[in-house]
């Protein structure tokens, strides 16, 4: 078994004066989809957005290892380039800005970054509208600007599927799952099914068990205070559904 | 007063005037020697220089206008030489760069961003380029073509040689010599221009470019432009180019007038890039230019659309007189201030004819320390019955040093018009830079990108070419505004 994917090992970081990330550690392989569960205000977006490289948070302890590079040194745009992806929880308007326009900008500058030519622009409607087709987006999709006027759906699906098309190889899901009716979600779990693969790994940030039902994750921790409480397999979703997150605080308290 | 300023200039004059009188350039300084002087060199008929010494005589009763949002050090008007002859091609090539290697490498480098090719980077450095690059034969052509169309694009000065009747007809008819006190001075002192007629019924074959105009480089710093469509003409006129010009000259004071005639249009584009100063504001251009079009015919329509990313001082306000029954008027802006750059432009529209129409788009970009006002008039008189008038002013600012300002006026005369003012203002948010960045796109592309999305309303009104060239150049003008 060759190294880890992703290796988080002691992370603290703080945001202002907070500290909101207090020791945690966490092993990705590549061909694994985790779910990273949590009651609000446990550190799981602050997670997400610190693997992103968002400069808000202080990583003030601990490190995280991507594909052996020290992730934490990386700017954003680098990060991307790396394969890294974020799904974002409350995906940012940019009116004016055309939608595919900002797709093809991204994945040339990934490209770019590997050394490869820019991509064909026949290629690249073509991939583009399969994969909208897959996540039930029309064509009036590409002409609109970035998020603008979007449904909280409709955002949520456009993550899903500019993931698909930058295929990268750790895609990071902030709470994909929330705000989202029954075939929104059915939706958006077959898309990132379509994206599970061996040499990919994906995080689910999510509070409910429910996107579970859809995505069959392979391991599950819980998130409390800033570190991973429990870690286990699908049935400690299960779990957390039925006695909910007061069953996590106790057990935090019993152990503390 | 007035009578203190002559007394004034006419010293300046008893100084120094007569023994320079066979030299090139005027010793610096404004009376009505040197007035006849621009107007003997030109070979003008007595009209024109009457006209002139009338502007130049109400031009001593005014005051220079302090109203803009807009700072300044005080201009010596008497410092300013008014004339100056076009160099000989001896001249010209003495003084100019004999290579690009002898060029501002800083200038080269914008050149190569905007994508310039490298023939063409030599004519605007004003390096003296060998015939084969010139681009006569292009402009030759460009002649032949437009003159079996029966247009009429030429100098200024060759207009009034050749045409005097039809610039006389028109000229002054839309900004009268009296109009203001930077108009006034155009009117006395104006050295070139261009001049267009487009005959009735005649849609113009190609876009009119000063670029293709020869001799255009050194029409110096107090141009004037008069553009003509006759009932049923269109034309479209394209004013400047996206790469930065050597330019001697710091006070530019222009003017532009259009007139349509029925059922004529006319569109005006304009990309502005003069030189802005230095990153500490030293330097720069004052831009203040009059600008205004008729449309005198039932329906006629113009359309200004500009691009300002230059200059260090502007004051512009590109205008419509809504003469005609159902005349159209236009206007679409983008302006950027960068640095310590100021901007203080906007339109009028002015709705006399009944139904007429009037739109506005203006966005205004700021970063650094720049300072970006719109100001705008709608003014609806009562002959308008059935006037519509729809504004859009957006600022943007990246970075919390600079300044967006607004300064709308309404002035309706007629119960039933309709005048809409929308206005906005955003920021180039880190939630929108961090969105991009994770895509993978770098932060320099992404403010480009964001600000080109801002602006899109109104690059959609530019030619095609021009709008890719405008994209290019805000992205020049803002670099390093973030981070």
């Amino acid at each position: 078994m060759s190294e880890a994917m992703l290796k988080i090992e002691n992370l603290h970081a703080r945001v202002e004066d907070a500290e909101i990330l207090r020791g945690l550690d966490l092993e990705v392989n590549a061909g694994e989809v985790h779910a990273i569960m949590g009651p609000n205000g446990s550190g799981k977006s602050t997670l997400a957005h610190i693997l992103a490289g968002r400069g808000e948070y202080e990583v003030t302890d601990g490190s995280v290892t991507y594909k052996g590079q020290d992730l934490l040194t990386l700017e954003p745009e680098e990060r991307a380039h790396a394969g890294v992806f974020l799904a974002f929880q409350y995906p940012v308007e940019i009116p004016g800005v055309n939608n595919v326009y900002l797709l093809k900008a991204a994945l040339n500058a990934k490209r770019k970054a590997q050394g490869l030519e820019e991509v064909d622009a026949v290629d690249f409607l073509s991939d583009v509208k399969q994969k909208m087709k897959l996540m039930g987006m029309d064509d009036s999709f590409l002409n609109r600007s970035v998020n603008q006027g979007f449904s909280g759906g409709e955002k949520k699906r456009n993550e899903v599927f500019q993931m698909m098309v930058l295929e990268p190889e750790l895609c990071i899901m902030d709470e994909t799952d929330s705000g989202l009716d029954i075939d929104a979600l059915k939706v958006v779990a077959r898309g990132v099914n379509e994206m599970r693969g061996p040499d990919r790994a994906i995080v689910l940030v999510t509070h409910y068990q429910r996107l579970l039902d859809h995505i069959q994750p392979d391991h599950v921790h819980v998130l409390a205070g800033g570190r991973v409480l429990k870690s286990g397999d699908k049935s400690l979703a299960l779990e957390l559904e039925e006695k909910g997150y007061d069953w996590v605080r106790q057990e935090e308290a019993s152990t503390a | 007063m007035a009578a203190n300023v002559e007394e004034f200039v006419t010293r300046r004059y008893k100084q120094g005037f007569v023994t320079d009188i066979e030299t090139d350039t005027v010793p610096p300084g404004l009376n009505e020697d040197v007035i006849r002087l621009i107007s003997g060199k030109k070979g003008e008929p007595e009209w024109m220089l009457e006209w002139r010494l009338e502007a130049y005589r109400h031009w001593l009763t005014m005051t220079e206008p302090h109203w803009a949002h807009v700072h300044y050090p005080p201009i010596d008007f008497q410092a300013i030489s008014y004339y100056s002859a076009p160099k000989s091609k001896e001249q010209q090539e003495a003084e100019a760069p004999k290579s690009l290697d002898e060029v501002d490498p800083k200038l080269l480098e914008t050149y190569d961003k905007l994508g310039i090719p490298l023939h063409e980077q030599e004519k605007l450095a004003g390096v003296a380029v060998d015939a084969v690059f010139d681009s006569v034969s292009v402009a030759t052509t460009f002649k032949q073509k437009l003159h079996d169309a029966g247009v009429i694009f030429c100098s200024m000065s060759e207009a009034l040689r050749e045409y005097p009747e039809l610039v006389r007809k028109y000229i002054g008819s839309v900004v009268p010599h009296s109009d203001n006190f930077y108009a006034c001075m155009n009117s006395a002192v104006f050295s070139d221009g261009s001049f267009v007629f487009v005959p009735e019924g005649v849609t113009c074959p190609m876009e009119l470019s000063t670029y293709f105009r020869i001799n255009e480089a050194k029409t110096g710093q107090f141009e004037r432009t008069l553009i003509v469509a006759e009932p049923g003409a269109y034309v479209s006129y394209l004013e400047g180019c996206t790469a930065p010009m050597r330019d001697e000259n710091q006070l530019h004071a222009a003017v532009v007038e259009l007139v349509a005639l029925e059922d004529a249009t006319i569109k005006y584009s304009t990309v502005q890039n003069w030189y802005p100063g230095d990153e500490e504001g030293r330097g720069g251009i004052y831009n203040f230019v009059t600008k205004r079009g008729d449309a005198r015919g039932d329906r006629s329509k113009i359309t200004w659309t500009q691009v300002e990313t230059g200059s260090a001082i502007t004051m512009k306000y590109p205008s419509c007189v809504l003469t005609g029954d159902g005349s159209v008027g236009e206007f679409y802006s983008v302006a950027v201030t960068s640095n310590y750059q100021q901007a203080d432009t906007g339109t009028k529209m002015t709705h006399i004819g009944r139904n007429t129409r009037s739109t506005v788009v203006s966005k205004g970009i700021s970063a650094m320390q720049g300072q970006n006002s719109y100001r705008g008039l709608i003014k609806v008189l009562p002959s308008a019955e059935g006037a519509r008038n729809y504004t859009q002013c957006d600022s943007m600012l990246i970075g919390d040093r600079c300044g967006a300002h607004t300064f709308p006026y309404i002035e309706v005369k007629h119960p039933g018009a309709v005048v809409e003012h929308e206005a906005s203002t955003s920021k180039v948010s880190d939630e929108q830079l961090f969105y991009c960045r994770q895509r993978g796109i770098s932060e320099e592309d992404a403010v480009n990108m964001i600000v080109n999305g801002f602006c899109k309303d109104v690059f959609r009104e530019l030619p095609m070419e021009f709008a890719v060239e405008a994209q290019a150049l805000l992205g020049v003008t803002l670099e390093g505004a973030v981070g």
